[in-house]
């Protein structure tokens, strides 16, 4: 069951179009990836469907409601880049205080431990640090109990640890069976949590798939697998796989790039000659290949 | 408890933990009559002042100075504030609207007010005996005739201002002139005529004119009333219009 379509969705500001013809579904009990350079309407499509701006064209329906619809903001928790509170609120006041906006609000303690905020209950927001910051702002997100959660940026600023802890926390609100809509720029953090990932660049959709199906619909490199044989091994043998296309070697080590099974062509052939592969390493574009590709674009990660 | 109650008290709280402003918008205005009550002569009856003595003249501009300090700075910077760091963005997305904290810094700032108004002739009474007004209900209908009239003013400062420093910046220039004109400087018994007619059509002094006619016994006078009413129709509809979430 779709619980977000979203069908031609177009905005701009001015002169600059932030979002062209944009189309989607999202599932219901799926993490949904939107993926894209920075500028790239990410944020936009978001905020349309969270109800925060209104499309110049296209259709919007969450939970087969318009997002603009007072009532789904029970059922809907957002969390926004660059949102703060009030500097001289400590974190029990505000995730008291937003718990009581909600009918059927989570219970804060233990959200509040689950993001790591438990010793910093008595702080002000104005003094905790830019990734106490964002996890009080992803306890404010989920709450309500929401069953659609819309997360823009979610581990920006989080350290690497942090950033860990908070994925398991995503997968295990996703196991409860809330729907994810994630914004990120981060390959490792679609990679591991999205199970489909819209990739937006200029404002335009230019894939939809599984975080996999990105990797395989791009992959127009050859996978390498590189190893060093037990036992000598006659190229041609490799070579006559339909799989492989270049056999080359460098010292006693080998290198087999070709396509498709390829690992499983190869083990096999040296599984049967009584050869093991030592040492073997299998190079395979990666969702950053694949994202590099899409969009002509480093991501943050490595241009930074 | 009440989502908007608690929305209040949250207001409160986090002013109790602003003790600049919260010490200019409750208890700057006690403080000034206090000092000025000290003055001897300040307490001797004044021919200027049809009978009364400068601090019992005070009592009323004073409050009009919390008026002036809360609703034209005070409220309008930390609603700019609101919006610039996104928190009423972010109320956007919860079943509370955003104009339901935008009320609640009013209530607060209203209160406020009220508060440091009991202090001021709770003090000046007590330490230089000057009265009760005459007409109670009618010096209360001066101060909510203010109140609105001035809080309209702020709110399309909050409106317009891009941050809390803007609103705050643009709050201080219109004080200085509003404030003089309403008698902080010197009573307006003592300006000349030409800035007293003026005085009648800004909102403080309006303001302030109906709070001192209470403090003789004197119903509103019409001028007064309607020169507030104007300002909090016309600048509340503009600010109403105005006013941006993001």
């Amino acid at each position: 069951m779709a619980v977000i379509e979203v069908k031609n969705l177009s905005k701009r500001y001015g002169d600059t179009v932030a979002v062209r013809d944009v189309s989607f579904t999202v599932e219901s009990g799926e993490i949904f990836g939107i993926l894209g350079p920075n500028g790239a309407g990410k944020t936009t499509t978001v905020e349309c469907i969270a109800g925060l701006r209104t499309p110049d064209s296209g259709t919007i329906a969450v939970l087969g409601r318009d997002p603009r619809d007072r009532a789904l903001r029970t059922e809907v928790g957002v969390q926004l880049q660059e949102s703060e509170l009030q500097e001289k609120l400590t974190v029990r006041e505000a995730l008291e205080l937003y718990s009581a906006f909600y009918p059927d609000p989570a219970d804060w303690r233990e959200l509040a431990g689950d993001l790591g905020l438990d010793e910093k209950l008595n702080t002000h927001f104005g003094k905790l640090s830019g990734g106490q910051k964002q996890r009080l702002s992803i306890a404010l997100a989920l709450i309500g109990n929401p069953r659609i959660a819309i997360l823009d940026e979610l581990t920006t600023g989080l350290d690497p640890k942090a950033r860990r802890d908070t994925w398991e926390l995503i997968a295990g609100v996703r196991d409860r069976g809330v729907t994810l809509l994630l914004v990120t720029h981060f390959m490792e953090e679609a990679e591991r949590l999205c199970d489909r990932i819209a990739v937006i660049d200029h404002g335009e959709v230019v894939a939809l798939n599984t975080p996999a199906g990105l990797v395989e619909q791009t992959a127009t490199q050859d996978q390498t697998i590189r190893f060093r044989p037990s036992a000598p091994i006659a190229d041609v043998l490799l070579t006559g796989l339909p799989e492989v296309s270049r056999v080359s070697r460098q010292g006693d080590r080998i290198e087999v790039t070709g396509t498709g099974n390829l690992l499983h062509a190869v083990t096999s052939v040296l599984a049967v000659n009584g050869i093991v592969a030592v040492e073997l390493r299998l190079e395979q574009a990666t969702l950053d290949d694949a994202f590099v590709r899409l969009t002509g674009r480093a991501t943050e990660e490595h241009s930074s | 408890m009440n989502v908007f109650v608690k929305l209040v008290a949250t207001e409160f709280r986090t002013a109790f933990r602003e003790p600049v402003y919260l010490f200019f918008a409750a208890l700057f205005p006690v403080v000034l009559i206090a000092i000025l009550g000290a003055v001897p002569s300040f307490r001797e009856p004044s021919a200027e002042l049809g009978g009364l003595r400068v601090v019992d003249v005070y009592a009323g501009i004073v409050i009009a100075l919390s008026v002036a300090m809360i609703g034209l700075q005070g409220m309008p910077t930390v609603l700019a504030n609101y919006r610039e760091k996104g928190i009423l963005r972010r109320l956007a997305t919860t079943p509370v609207r955003p104009v339901a904290l935008l009320g609640a810094q009013l209530v607060f700032s209203a209160v406020t007010v009220v508060f440091s108004s009991v202090l001021v002739f709770a003090v000046a009474g007590i330490a230089y005996g000057v009265p009760l007004p005459e007409s109670p209900i009618a010096f209360l209908l001066a101060v909510i005739l203010a109140v609105s009239g001035v809080f309209a003013v702020g709110l399309l400062i909050a409106a317009l201002a891009p941050s809390g420093k803007a609103a705050n910046a643009i709050g201080l220039i219109l004080f200085f002139p509003l404030m003089f004109l309403a008698g902080l400087y010197a009573p307006r018994e003592v300006m000349p005529q030409i800035i007293q007619n003026i005085a009648d059509y800004t909102p403080l002094a309006a303001g302030e004119r109906l709070m001192h006619e209470a403090m003789t016994g004197h119903w509103p006078n019409l001028l007064s009333v309607t020169v507030l009413l104007g300002y909090l129709l016309v600048f509340g509809a503009a600010a109403a219009r105005l006013f941006r979430w993001e």
